[in-house]
């Protein structure tokens, strides 16, 4: 406990750096810029900016990775209330409700609510981190290779098969992903494995571009695609931006619910804020004291679920530092920030960079401290970002989207993978496959392949290792388990509409 | 969720063949091909557990299994229901990508080629005003270069314009 304490008190006297606090401030100032931009999660934004965060060094662009996150995040909600084109599932729930409010001329309460409630939400959950953190890398120093190993099993199984809508699509993105990992020279062996003689396919593929063109040029060519269907309409935010008494009585309780959704179900290796934002919704419908509003503008129904999807944001970030273990595309993409230096989160970052770690961390505070005082008011200009023509903001996010490739590494080949990526993106938009576990797949393959491996050079080649460690096989029971459930639910349910 | 489109409802059409799903089905099984037939030159010089062509099976395997399960996807008709798609923006941004990295590859610089991306994808979401996307574009890119080349002293290619400034 103490020594929480006294880990955060440094990683605070690392993140009031004067340096430090300006990397929070362009973060936070970027993510929101960026996340705010229709069609733009937080994931896509913090894949857009890690090029930027190229030549600092590794704790100040951690730190502005941070900002970026919580701005993404913030910069969501506002496109979700004001043109009600959520970024990104986690922000349905608030844009069926704020949409409506901002129609009835009540954008400004809405906006409040929303970034009071993930101020509210992300420094709970933050101090929840802090302190879960310490615990659980106690535990994880424990692993061993076979361990790791069901680990990664079990995130898998859950990011691709036991939330989404079929898991056969899940499975099959997540198999894809598997594959581009596999791309490069073998790391034990030295020798190449699907690089069909290609120099540059020798390092593998960049996650970067992976998610840069599935996020960003698969988005605009499905935007571009059904562009005769759909017609945005920008709500304006009339009155006032201020929540009356009434709001601040109606909003209180369903942040704190919310955050206690989304924290503890981020936290699992299983991603999504989908579940907690929704569980939030559904239970804000049924305590309200004004159920005839709830599809008409309830602030209820927008305080929960943005409170619950902040929450569990911040909670995806105690698998990833303390296990290494991205369990959403916005994990995945700060796991490959870390790797860009080098860094691998996991109980040895604690115990070797603990100035790194406890920055970040206290850097989430400081970033959720900045959002509130930036966000409201400026959110007239976020505003007007909003009302940029599609035309030229597609145009612009491309140009945007293809820079971080031409920066990194300006070849044909990794620009033709790239654009191949938007392609990939687009018809697995189009088709309706989830686009997370390729992501989690291009990073968790190569490393659950190694883990594996060397569990079995230990085990002189033995497979039972994976069963003889009592966390290893719980752990593979676990993936099982989630692997058949769907099924199993899915058999359950079809008996159930043949009951009707 | 939007599963459920294709079960229930009384006034649904009769379950058809999805043709779609058929051919993602069939380039699953195909890529699997590809791995084992890679994973067929590597050497396995591990002397105990896995060699480097394990995991290609085992991807391989899976890779199978669900060409197996999105085939039956695609004749039970159980795909999502799907908008109808124009092709002609896609095809648009898909040139302005191909211009964009033949630009590169020739050594156009940076600022040509996302010009010619911008200029495309604006065109794409329905702008006809090509001179003065071309305009905005070009400074744009400029003002992107100088920002990136002098601030973050990153190098991004050079072609023409770029030595001009």
């Amino acid at each position: 406990m103490m020594d929480t304490f006294a880990a955060l008190a440094h990683g605070m006297a690392v993140a009031v750096q004067p340096m430090n606090l300006l990397y929070a401030l362009i973060g936070v100032f970027l993510g929101t810029a960026v996340g705010v931009l229709p069609g733009i999660g937080p994931a896509l934004t913090v894949a857009l900016l890690l090029p930027v965060t190229y030549k600092l060094d590794p704790g100040g662009s951690l730190i502005m990775f941070a900002g970026i996150y919580y701005g993404g995040m913030y910069g969501g909600s506002t496109t979700a209330i004001l043109i009600n084109t959520p970024g990104e599932s986690a922000s349905m729930a608030t844009a069926l409700e704020g949409n409506k409010m901002a129609k009835a001329g009540r954008g400004g309460p809405a906006l409040a609510t929303s970034a009071i409630g993930s101020f509210v939400a992300g420094t709970i959950a933050t101090i929840g981190l802090a302190f879960l953190a310490p615990w659980l890398v106690d535990f994880a120093v424990r692993f061993g290779p076979e361990d790791y190993f069901a680990l990664m099993c079990v995130a898998f199984v859950t990011v691709s098969a036991t939330f989404g809508d079929s898991p056969i699509r899940g499975l099959t993105s997540l198999f894809i992903g598997l594959t581009l990992g596999l791309v490069g020279i073998d790391k034990l062996t030295g020798q190449a494995r699907l690089a069909f003689g290609v120099p540059e396919l020798l390092d593998g593929v960049e996650v970067t571009t992976l998610a840069v063109g599935l996020f960003a040029l698969g988005e605009a060519l499905y935007v571009a695609s059904r562009r005769h269907h759909t017609e945005e309409k920008l709500e304006p935010v009339r009155g006032s931006l201020w929540m009356t008494k009434e709001d601040w009585k109606r909003s209180w309780k369903p942040w704190l619910r919310g955050t206690m959704f989304g924290f503890p179900i981020g936290a699992l290796p299983a991603g999504g804020a989908e579940i907690p934002t929704f569980l939030s919704y559904s239970t804000e419908k049924r305590l309200t004291k004004y159920p005839e509003e709830f599809g008409k503008g309830a602030i209820e129904g927008v305080a929960g679920p943005e409170a619950a999807n902040n929450a569990s944001a911040a909670g995806t970030l105690v698998p990833l530092l303390t296990l290494g273990l991205p369990t959403s595309a916005t994990a995945a993409m700060m796991l490959a920030g870390f790797q860009q230096y080098g860094l691998n989160p996991g109980p040895l970052l604690f115990a070797e960079r603990p100035d790194l770690v406890w920055g970040l961390i206290a850097s989430l505070f400081i970033a959720n401290c900045m959002l509130l005082v930036l966000n409201l008011p400026l959110v007239g200009l976020w505003v007007r970002l909003l009302a940029i023509p599609q035309p030229w903001l597609y145009a612009g996010i491309l140009v945007f989207a293809t820079m971080g490739t031409i920066a990194a590494k300006p070849s044909v080949v990794e620009l033709s993978m790239l654009a191949g990526f938007g392609v990939l993106g687009f018809l697995m938009r189009r088709f309706d496959f989830p686009i997370a576990p390729v992501v989690v797949g291009l990073i968790l393959g190569p490393i659950a392949e190694s883990q594996l491996r060397r569990a079995l050079a230990i085990s002189l080649g033995d497979p039972m290792t994976l069963l003889q460690s009592p966390i290893s096989a719980t752990l593979l029971g676990l993936a099982l388990v989630a692997l058949l459930a769907p099924f199993v639910l899915k058999g359950m349910g079809r008996f159930k509409a043949n009951e009707d | 969720m939007t599963g459920d489109h294709a079960s229930g409802g009384p006034a649904q059409p009769p379950r058809r063949v999805d043709r779609a799903g058929i051919i993602i089905a069939a380039l699953l099984a195909g890529l699997a091909v590809v791995l084992v037939w890679d994973a067929r030159g590597l050497q396995s010089t591990a002397m105990y557990g896995m060699g480097p062509e394990a995991m290609p099976v085992v991807i391989a395997c899976g890779l199978a299994l669900l060409a197996i399960g999105n085939f039956i996807d695609a004749l039970r008709g159980n795909l999502p229901a799907r908008e109808s798609a124009d092709p002609v923006p896609v095809i648009l941004i898909l040139v302005g990508l191909a211009l964009l990295i033949a630009i590169i590859g020739f050594g156009g610089g940076f600022i040509l080629a996302t010009s010619a991306l911008f200029v495309t994808t604006s065109a794409a979401f329905g702008r006809r005003a090509i001179l003065v996307d071309s305009i905005i574009a070009l400074v744009m890119s400029t003002l992107i270069y100088l920002a990136f080349d002098r601030l973050l002293t990153l190098s991004l290619p050079t072609g023409p314009l770029e030595r001009l400034l």
